[in-house]
């Protein structure tokens, strides 16, 4: 400020008064307090799944063999992650999904941002995105059977990435669509035109839609991908899908349900990372509910 | 830009209207311009036949009900909407424009709103970062560059606002009710920091105000507009000596004349 202009004597006043009080420094006990109050809500549901689960075994509405005890299978569980074709059919089924997903996040991505840039193709392709994901992942195996051969990687590959990237595609194009107009007319005051509109405000803005899109696509991916390693087995190859498989042509039942526990696991447990990124991302955006 | 338009046509008030700066280059120059908007049932003619000049380190305010085409002409001066006829030139000066609502990028800290301003316009990182510690420290924001849009209240969102366009280094910025979301406290004190920052950094002021004490309290010269369809109605050069506050009996004064003007306009519009 130069030395002829006189402060006005309320400037630094007024200037304090929209000081807020910053966020308070979360101390550890608040912080298991937090944790727990998120935890048995869930321990609550587990048990009381696992009780009635007993109950049932309890009541002999079935025999022992066909209807096994929680304590059985869950001793079976133990058993089996023990054992070495246990963790190869593991790293099988968390290899096809990693791969199968990262072609859907590929295939996904480039789809939504054509659509989101083309008229004719939003046109002709959007509704038929959103289409796709009410097929059943399923109803497509037999055809990718024919097409791939009957014992293909590939046809697993396949219908994962048709299950997976529409919902990546739609989370792209819901994303840019949804840019709020203020934005992009602030980017545009500042020069952000072409490509660097993409670069700094669309893409960005886009970005919590995107990951809804990817959650979503996961959850389609991995399910397309056990349904593919049931009708889809390879001979001398152990996979998760292909181990359950197996158990119910055994009459195993204790291990079927010891690898269903371990695929509801894998699935919650990737769900759980994907969650844990978009809540991150949309605190840091003061998107989340006052109570978080 | 050579000529001066001197012209009656479309706004008599123009022509006799007395300017401020009165041997300053014009920095905007509105002539007949005019907005129209949709077809058929849905056409509405947003602005007509506007005429207006604004000359270099001018602080001129538009006021005017909803619907006076006051926003319009704005986005038509920063080239965000084209006019349907007539021309507005601003010669190859820099235009910024501030929003009611701040608009920082949510996905940004304060640091980084500014920093892109100057990124966008290619100066290199460690200017971009002596820039962005002086402009936050200039709008009283020091401390504060870490924190993202929704950790700061309105005030400082609309500083940090302030900051941005003040980073484009634009000779003429436009602000579209910057302040009308904020409590009258905090409005106060951003008037004080606007003319404060006036005195150290040259540019030109296009505020868009519903407020008329406001537009007297800040500028040079107001500009009454009306609605139905969106138009100049007259010019006022506020020529009440600085510093002024909401609360002097002359910015009062002036305001009350102004009101009364707009009167009939403003019944109108309520009705």
């Amino acid at each position: 400020m130069s030395a002829d202009t006189v402060a006005p004597p309320t400037g630094r006043g007024p200037s304090t008064r929209e000081t807020q009080t910053p966020a308070k420094a979360p101390r550890p006990g608040d912080v298991a307090t937090k944790v727990w109050s998120g935890i048995w809500p869930k321990l609550l549901a587990v048990f009381l799944a696992v009780a009635i689960w007993q109950v049932a075994v309890w009541s002999a509405w079935k025999p022992e063999y066909l209807l096994p005890s929680p304590a059985t299978v869950f001793s079976d569980l133990a058993d089996i992650v023990q054992t070495a074709t246990f963790w190869e059919a593991m790293g099988t089924t968390m290899q096809r999904g990693g791969v199968g997903f990262a072609f859907s996040l590929v295939f996904g991505t480039l789809l939504g941002i054509a659509v989101s840039q083309s008229r004719i193709l939003r046109a002709g392709v959007g509704s038929m995105i959103t289409g796709l994901q009410t097929m059943p992942s399923i109803a497509w195996f037999p055809f990718a059977m024919v097409l791939f051969g009957t014992f293909s990687p590939f046809a697993i590959m396949f219908v994962i990435v048709l299950g997976a990237a529409p919902s990546i595609a739609n989370g792209v194009i819901a994303g840019i669509d949804e840019v709020p107009p203020p934005l992009l007319r602030a980017g545009h005051m500042l020069g952000a035109r072409g490509i660097n509109r993409y670069r700094y405000v669309v893409l960005p803005a886009a970005l919590p839609a995107y990951l809804a899109g990817l959650k979503q696509g996961w959850a389609f991916a991995w399910r397309s991908l056990m349904a593919g390693e049931l009708i889809v087995q390879l001979p001398g190859e152990f996979s998760l899908g292909g181990s359950l498989s197996k158990a119910q042509d055994t009459v195993q039942t204790d291990d079927l349900m010891a690898y269903m526990i371990v695929i509801l696991i894998i699935g919650m447990a990737v769900d759980g990372i994907f969650s844990a990124i978009t809540n991150r991302v949309r605190a840091r955006r003061g998107l989340t509910g006052f109570n978080r | 830009m050579t000529s001066i338009s001197t012209s009656t046509s479309g706004l008599g008030a123009a022509a006799t209207a007395p300017q401020p700066n009165g041997v300053a280059p014009i920095a905007v120059d509105i002539r007949s311009v005019s907005k129209e908007f949709g077809h058929g049932a849905a056409h509405t003619v947003a602005l007509r036949d506007a005429t207006l000049q604004i000359r270099e380190q001018e602080f001129v305010c538009l006021v005017g009900a909803s619907g006076c085409g006051k926003t319009t002409l704005l986005n038509l001066i920063a080239g965000l909407d084209k006019p349907s006829s007539g021309v507005i030139e601003t010669g190859d000066r820099r235009v910024a424009l501030m929003f009611q609502e701040a608009n920082l990028f949510p996905w940004l800290t304060l640091d980084q709103n500014v920093e892109l301003a100057l990124k966008l316009r290619g100066i290199d990182k460690p200017k971009r970062r002596a820039r962005v510690a002086e402009l936050l420290e200039l709008l009283r924001l020091d401390g504060r560059g870490k924190k993202r849009p929704h950790e700061l209240s309105g005030g400082m969102r609309q500083r940090g606002a302030l900051a941005r366009v003040l980073a484009q280094d634009a000779e003429i910025v436009l602000m579209d009710e910057p302040f009308g979301a904020l409590d009258a406290m905090t409005r106060d004190s951003m008037h004080d920091e606007l003319e404060r920052i006036r005195r150290e950094v040259e540019m030109t002021v296009v505020f868009v105000t519903h407020n008329v004490r406001e537009a007297v309290r800040l500028s040079d010269r107001t500009i009454l507009m009306e609605s139905g369809p969106g138009r100049v109605k007259s010019e006022h050069l506020i020529d009440l000596p600085r510093p002024r506050h909401m609360e002097d009996p002359q910015v009062a004064e002036r305001a009350g004349a102004l009101t009364d003007e707009l009167k009939d306009e403003v019944r109108r519009h309520v009705r």
